[in-house]
C-alpha cells in the first residue's frame, strides 16, 4: 500500500486520538448506566426506537430545527457547519468510491482527495462530484462566516449574550475556524498548479497563480489544512466540541428510554458532554435581570463536566424551566440540577423520625391546601366555599397540621429526606380512601403527580378539578367584566404541562388578555424556593420586569395560580392580585344560581364602617 | 412689596391648614387645594388622640375657627394637574381646569394607611372579625360599641402590631413611629368600653417615645390589665363559628403560642400617599428611600424640599404625630415667609 | 465526669470571652441578611414543623451565637424547607439557605467538636 504523504499525518493521530478516546468513553458511560437501562438498550436497538433515533439525528445534529425555529440566521450557521461538513465528508467518499471504482482505497485519499488525484476532472459524474464538494465547501464557508461575525455581533442573531469560553474551547475553536479556509486555500493552490479545482477553487486558484508562484507553498497549504484537523479532534475531548458526537448517543439512548435518575450516573456525563454551548440558555435565564451571570446552565455544565462544580452557583437557579424548554439538544437541565444537588447535600438528609400518622378521616376526596396556601387564605377560604357549594365530600388533610408535601426538600437536593415525607403522606392519604387528591400548589401538585405512589388516586391540580366541576355542572359560570392576565407558575406550566385546563377555566369568568410571554414562554415570578442563595432584592428586580410586561396591558385583575407567585406578585403591585378560586368564587356568588347572596362572605365589609359620604366643603366648629 | 405674593398650598390636612392660616396671617394671598370635600384630612376621622385621649374634632374645630377669623381661599374637590415652573414662578393647572400662580408653594398631601388586605395571611376582609385601627377609630368616634360579626360582645381582642411597617415583605421597611402608641390608647379605650374583655398586645418592639407614653403604657398594663406578648404574629385563620385562631411565637417564654380571639385589631402603619408621588413627580420632588418625600437636611431644616419655592408640611415627609405634624407646618409657613421676604428684595 | 455526687454547679452565666465563633462567621459571611435578625418570632409561629414537633426556627440564631452547636444541630434536623419562615420574615432573611449552610457547617464539624464547642461556653 503506498504510504500517505507526511503531511496527513496531523490528521491520522488527530483521528485517531478523538476515535479511541469517544470508543472508550462511549464504553465507561454505556457500562456504567444501570441494569434496567442496559436492557432498555438492548430491547431498543432492534426496535423502531432507532429508526426514530436516526431521523433526530438528522432533523437535530445535523439540520439543528430547533435553532432554526428559535432564529433562523443562527440555524443557517450551525446547520451549514454541521450538515455541510457531515455531506462533504459523504461526498468525498463517494467521489472517491467513484474514482477508484472500488471500496478499498487508502482512506487518506478521499479526505485529501484533489491532493490525492491531481488530474483536472473527466466526465461528467467526476466534473459533478467536483462541483458538488465546491458547492458544499462553500456553503461550509458561508457558515464559517456568519460565526465570525457572531463573535462580534451576536445580537444579530437573536442572542444577547456568548458564551464565555475556556482554554479547550478557545484552541479547538481557532482550529476549527481555520479547517475549511485552510482546505479552501490547500485546494485552491493544487487547482492553480494542475486545474483540477471546480468552480469555486479553479478561479480562486487561478487567481493565486498569477499573484505569485504556488509551487514551493503547495505542501505548506495541505500541511496547514491537516494540522488545523488534527489539532481540532486532539483538542475535541476537552473542548465543547464532544458535544458533536455525543449528542447522537444522547439521541439514542434517549429514545430507548433512559432518563436522569435522582443520583448521579453516567447518563449524566452523556448530558454534560452533549451540550454544546451554544449559549441560548444565557438569554432564556430571568437572573441576568438580576445581574446574576455565572450560574446559568451552560456555566453549571461546564462545571460538572470539569468536576468542580461550586454550590455557589449550582443553587443560584429558580429552575423554573425557560432554558431547559430552549435547549437545542433537549438537555434535562432542571433534572442535572437536581442531580448534583443531591449529590452536593448528601451527607445531612434528616430522619424526621417525628412523624407519626393516626387513623385518617375517611372521604372521596382529600384538599390538601400547602404550606403557602395557608399564608393566601383567600385561596384556601375559596377552595373551601366552592367545595361546599359544589356539595362535595372532602378532607382537608393539612387544615391544622400536615407536614410538608416534600418538593421543597427535593428542589435542594435533599431527596432522602423527603422521601421520609412522602411516605408519611402517602399512608394518611392511602388510608383515607379517597379517590381524588384535590392540590391549590403547583408545587405539591408536581411531586404527588411525579414522586408519590398513589394508585388508584388522581393528583388533580385545583384549576383542572374546578374546570371538571364546572363541566359537570356543579359549579355555575358567569362572566364577570374583568379583564385579566393569567400568570402561568412554572411548576404547573412547564414543569407539569398544563397550560390550557387554567385558561380554559378562567375563560368561563372573565375575559383573557393575550400577552408576549405565555404558556411554555411564560416568566417565572422570582418567588421560586428552588434557588437558595438568592436576595430579596434581586427577587424583586426579576419581579418587577414581568410585572412591567403584565401592567402594560392595564389589568383589571392578574390570576395566577400558586401561592407562592401570588405572594410575590401582591408585594409589587397595587393591580389587583387573584388565585384562579377567589376568580371562579367571586363569579359563583355573582351567578343568578346564588340562593341568598347577601348571606356571602366574599368581601367583608369591616365591623361598624359605612363609607362615609362627605357632603359640602366642611370647615369643622368648636365642638 | 409690589404686589401680594402668592401661595399655594396642596392638601388640606391639618399641616396644609396650619401652615395656611399662618401664612394668611402674616398677609399672604394664600390659595389651599384638597381633593377631597372637607378639610382637615385624615383627623376626621379620628375619635382621640393620644396621650391625654383629646378628642380630634377639638383639633380641627380650632383650626376651622382659625380660618373663620382669618379667611383665605379654599378650593375644594380639586388637585393639580400640571405644573410649570419658571423665574420662581410656579404655574398650575388644576384638575378643575382653573389656572393659578405662584410665587411659592407648600405641599401637606399627607400619607395613607396601609392597605391591610395586602398583608393577606391576618385575614383583612377575608375573615370576619378582623379590623384595623382606622376602622375601630371611626366605630368609636361613632360612639359604637365594638361587636363581633355575631352581634355579641368580644370576649378578646388583639392588637397586632407593626402590620405594614418595618416588614420586608410589606414592600415598607419603615417604622410608622404612631401605631404602637395607638394601639395602646385604643387598647385602653376598649378596655374601658368592654371591662370584662381580654386584650392582649402582639408586639415585636414598643415604641413609647413620647414624654408621657411611657406612662400610658404602664396604665394599660396596671390599671386595664392589657397583656403585652412579645412575637409577631405570622397568621391568622378562621374557626367555624367566624372567632379567630392566631399563631404567634412568645418569644420571652420561647414558645410558639396559639389562641382564639374573637376579633383582630390591625395597627397599620403610614406609608407616602399617592397624591405625594404624584407630586414629587409633577414637581420633581426627591424621595426618600422608603418613598416620603425628602427633606434637605434633616436637623437644620426639615421643611425644604429639592426644588427651591417648594416647601413640605407634615406626614408627606415621612410619619408624624399630630402635635408634630402642626409645628411642622408652622416652621414651613415661617421658612415661606423669610423666603419671600428674601426674593423681594 | 464522675462528682460523686458532689455537683458544683457552674453558674449559668454565658461567659462571651469563651465563644468560638467560627462556623458562626462562616455563616454570616455567607448570608448576610441573618445578622438582620431582631428575634420577632414570626418564623417560629408560622412553622409547619413547629406544629409537629418542638422545633424553634428563632432560637437557632441564638444557638449559633452563643456556641450550642450540638443542639443546634440537633434543632436545624427537624426543618423541612418548606420555606413558610422566609415568606413571613419582616428582615427578608434568606432563612433557608441559613438552614443549609449550617447542616453543612455542622457536619463538618466531628460529634467531639460540636461538645467540646458547647462545653466551652459553659465552663
Amino acid at each position: 500500500m503506498e504510504t500517505p504523504p507526511s503531511f496527513t499525518l496531523p490528521f491520522i493521530i488527530g483521528l485517531l486520538v478523538i476515535t479511541s478516546f469517544l470508543i472508550v468513553v462511549s464504553i465507561i458511560w454505556i457500562t456504567g448506566l444501570s441494569k434496567t437501562d442496559k436492557i432498555r438498550i438492548i430491547k431498543g436497538f432492534p426496535s423502531r426506537k432507532t429508526w426514530r433515533a436516526v431521523r433526530e439525528t438528522f432533523t437535530e445534529a445535523l439540520l439543528h430545527r430547533k435553532i432554526f425555529l428559535k432564529n433562523p440566521r443562527l440555524g443557517y450557521m450551525h446547520m451549514s457547519l454541521a450538515f455541510g461538513w457531515f455531506l462533504l465528508i459523504v461526498a468525498g467518499h463517494l467521489e472517491a468510491i467513484f474514482h477508484y471504482r472500488t471500496l478499498a482505497f487508502p482512506f487518506w485519499k478521499s479526505i485529501f482527495f484533489r491532493f490525492a488525484e491531481q488530474a483536472p476532472a473527466t466526465g461528467f459524474t467526476a466534473k459533478l462530484f467536483a462541483a458538488l464538494t465546491d458547492f458544499l465547501l462553500l456553503f461550509i464557508l458561508s457558515g464559517v462566516a456568519l460565526a465570525y461575525y457572531k463573535r462580534f455581533n451576536s445580537r444579530h442573531f437573536g442572542m444577547k449574550k456568548t458564551t464565555q469560553m475556556k482554554a479547550g474551547d478557545r484552541v479547538a475553536l481557532s482550529a476549527l475556524w481555520l479547517i475549511f479556509p485552510m482546505r479552501f486555500a490547500a485546494e485552491s493552490i493544487t487547482a492553480g498548479l494542475h486545474h483540477n479545482g471546480s468552480f469555486l477553487t479553479q478561479p480562486a486558484g487561478d487567481l493565486l497563480a498569477s499573484t505569485f508562484s504556488l509551487q514551493p507553498v503547495e505542501q505548506a497549504a495541505w500541511w496547514t489544512y491537516s494540522l488545523s484537523l488534527g489539532v481540532f479532534f486532539t483538542a475535541m475531548p476537552l473542548s465543547r466540541y464532544m458535544h458533536i458526537p455525543v449528542e447522537v448517543l444522547l439521541i439514542f439512548l434517549r429514545k430507548y428510554g433512559i432518563r436522569l435518575k435522582k443520583g448521579v450516573n453516567t447518563y449524566t456525563r452523556v448530558q454534560v458532554f452533549s451540550c454544546s454551548r451554544c449559549g441560548i440558555c444565557l438569554d432564556s435565564c430571568q437572573m441576568n435581570q438580576a445581574n446574576v451571570r455565572n450560574s446559568q446552565s451552560v456555566y453549571v455544565l461546564r462545571q460538572i463536566r470539569g468536576r468542580r462544580l461550586k454550590d455557589d452557583q449550582l443553587f443560584n437557579c429558580l429552575l423554573c424551566g425557560r432554558c431547559q424548554k430552549d435547549c437545542p439538544v433537549g438537555l434535562d437541565l432542571n433534572d442535572l440540577r437536581i442531580t448534583q444537588r443531591i449529590a452536593s447535600t448528601r451527607e445531612y438528609n434528616s430522619s424526621y423520625d417525628y412523624l407519626k400518622n393516626g387513623p385518617s378521616p375517611q372521604a372521596e376526596v382529600i384538599y390538601f391546601a400547602g404550606c403557602m396556601t395557608h399564608l393566601t387564605p383567600g385561596i384556601k377560604k375559596s377552595m373551601q366555599q366552592l367545595l361546599h357549594f359544589a356539595g362535595i365530600n372532602f378532607w382537608f388533610m393539612d387544615e391544622y397540621k400536615a407536614p410538608c408535601c416534600g418538593r421543597p426538600l427535593i428542589q435542594v437536593g435533599q431527596y432522602e429526606a423527603a422521601k421520609k415525607l412522602i411516605r408519611n403522606n402517602t399512608e394518611k392519604i392511602l388510608s383515607s380512601g379517597a379517590k381524588t387528591l384535590v392540590v391549590s400548589c403547583p408545587i405539591c401538585y408536581k411531586v404527588f403527580h411525579e414522586d408519590y405512589s398513589l394508585p388508584g388516586i388522581t393528583v388533580m391540580h385545583h384549576s383542572q378539578y374546578l374546570l371538571n366541576l364546572v363541566d359537570q355542572g356543579r359549579l355555575p359560570v358567569f362572566s364577570l367584566p374583568e379583564r385579566v392576565v393569567y400568570h402561568d407558575p412554572c411548576e404547573l406550566g412547564r414543569g407539569s404541562g398544563i397550560f390550557d385546563q387554567p385558561r380554559k377555566l378562567l375563560s368561563s369568568y372573565a375575559s383573557l388578555i393575550k400577552i408576549p410571554h405565555e404558556k411554555a414562554d411564560a416568566y417565572c415570578c422570582g418567588g421560586s424556593l428552588s434557588n437558595t442563595r438568592i436576595t430579596m432584592q434581586e427577587r424583586d428586580q426579576i419581579r418587577d420586569k414581568v410585572l412591567e410586561e403584565y401592567q402594560s396591558c392595564q389589568p383589571d385583575r392578574l390570576v395566577t395560580a400558586c401561592p407562592l407567585c401570588k405572594k410575590t406578585f401582591t408585594k409589587g403591585t397595587d393591580v389587583q392580585v387573584s388565585d384562579l378560586a377567589e376568580l371562579v368564587w367571586k363569579g359563583v356568588c355573582h351567578s343568578k344560581t346564588m340562593p341568598n347572596r347577601s348571606s356571602l362572605p366574599e368581601a367583608a365589609i369591616p365591623l361598624g364602617l359605612h363609607p362615609g359620604k362627605p357632603s359640602g366643603i366642611a370647615i369643622p366648629s368648636l365642638p | 412689596m409690589d404686589r401680594q405674593k402668592r401661595i399655594i398650598t396642596i392638601g388640606g390636612g391639618i399641616a396644609g391648614t396650619e401652615a395656611s392660616s399662618v401664612l394668611s396671617g402674616l398677609g399672604y394671598n394664600v390659595i389651599m387645594l384638597e381633593k377631597s370635600n372637607q378639610i382637615g384630612g385624615k383627623l376626621n376621622n379620628w375619635n382621640h388622640l393620644f396621650p391625654n385621649g383629646r378628642p380630634a374634632n377639638e383639633v380641627t374645630g380650632f383650626l376651622g375657627q382659625k380660618i373663620r377669623l382669618q379667611p383665605f381661599r379654599i378650593i375644594s374637590n380639586t388637585s393639580v394637574s400640571r405644573v410649570i415652573s419658571a423665574n420662581g414662578i410656579f404655574a398650575m393647572e388644576t384638575t378643575a381646569g382653573e389656572q393659578l400662580q405662584a410665587d411659592a408653594v407648600v405641599i401637606s398631601t399627607g400619607f395613607e394607611t396601609f392597605d391591610a388586605t395586602r398583608k393577606e395571611e391576618y385575614g383583612y376582609s377575608i375573615y370576619e372579625n378582623v379590623i384595623t385601627s382606622v376602622d375601630l377609630e371611626e366605630i368609636l368616634r361613632k360612639g359604637q360599641t365594638l361587636i363581633t360579626s355575631k352581634g355579641e360582645k368580644p370576649k378578646r381582642i388583639a392588637f397586632i402590631h407593626c402590620v405594614g411597617s418595618r416588614d420586608e415583605k410589606s414592600g415598607h421597611h419603615h417604622c410608622s413611629k404612631v401605631c404602637c402608641i395607638t394601639g395602646v390608647k385604643q387598647a385602653i379605650e376598649i378596655a374601658k368600653q368592654l371591662p370584662d374583655t381580654e386584650i392582649f398586645c402582639f408586639y415585636m418592639d414598643l415604641r413609647m417615645f413620647g414624654l408621657s407614653y411611657e406612662s400610658l403604657y404602664r396604665e394599660a398594663q396596671e390599671k386595664y390589665n392589657i397583656q403585652f406578648i412579645r412575637g409577631r404574629l405570622s397568621e391568622a385563620s378562621e374557626n367555624q363559628d367566624e372567632s379567630l385562631l392566631i399563631k404567634a411565637e412568645d418569644t420571652l417564654s420561647g414558645r410558639p403560642l396559639k389562641m382564639n380571639v374573637d376579633l383582630t385589631v390591625l395597627l397599620v402603619g403610614m406609608i407616602p400617599g399617592k397624591e405625594t408621588l404624584r407630586m414629587s413627580e409633577l414637581f420633581g420632588l426627591e424621595r426618600e428611600s422608603n418613598g416620603f418625600l425628602n427633606v434637605m437636611d434633616p436637623h437644620l431644616n426639615k421643611n425644604l424640599s429639592s426644588v427651591k419655592g417648594v416647601f413640605l408640611a407634615g406626614t408627606c415627609t415621612g410619619p408624624m404625630t399630630v402635635d408634630e405634624t402642626l409645628e411642622h407646618a408652622r416652621s414651613a409657613a415661617l421658612d415661606v415667609h423669610q423666603y419671600l421676604q428674601r426674593t423681594d428684595k | 465526669m464522675n462528682t460523686f455526687g458532689y455537683k458544683i454547679m457552674s453558674p449559668r452565666t454565658i461567659d462571651f470571652d469563651q465563644f468560638d465563633g467560627r462556623l458562626l462567621n462562616e455563616v454570616l459571611v455567607k448570608e448576610p441578611s441573618f445578622r438582620t435578625c431582631l428575634s420577632c418570632g414570626g418564623c417560629t409561629a408560622t412553622c409547619n414543623a413547629g406544629t409537629l414537633i418542638d422545633f424553634n426556627v428563632r432560637k437557632l440564631n441564638l444557638l449559633l451565637r452563643r456556641g450550642e452547636i450540638a443542639s443546634l444541630s440537633r434543632e436545624i434536623d427537624k426543618c423541612m424547607l418548606c420555606g413558610k419562615c422566609m415568606l413571613v420574615c419582616p428582615r427578608g432573611i434568606n432563612i433557608r439557605n441559613v438552614i443549609m449552610l449550617l447542616k453543612k457547617g455542622a457536619s463538618r464539624l466531628s460529634e467531639h467538636q460540636k461538645t467540646a464547642v458547647e462545653n466551652e461556653v459553659q465552663k
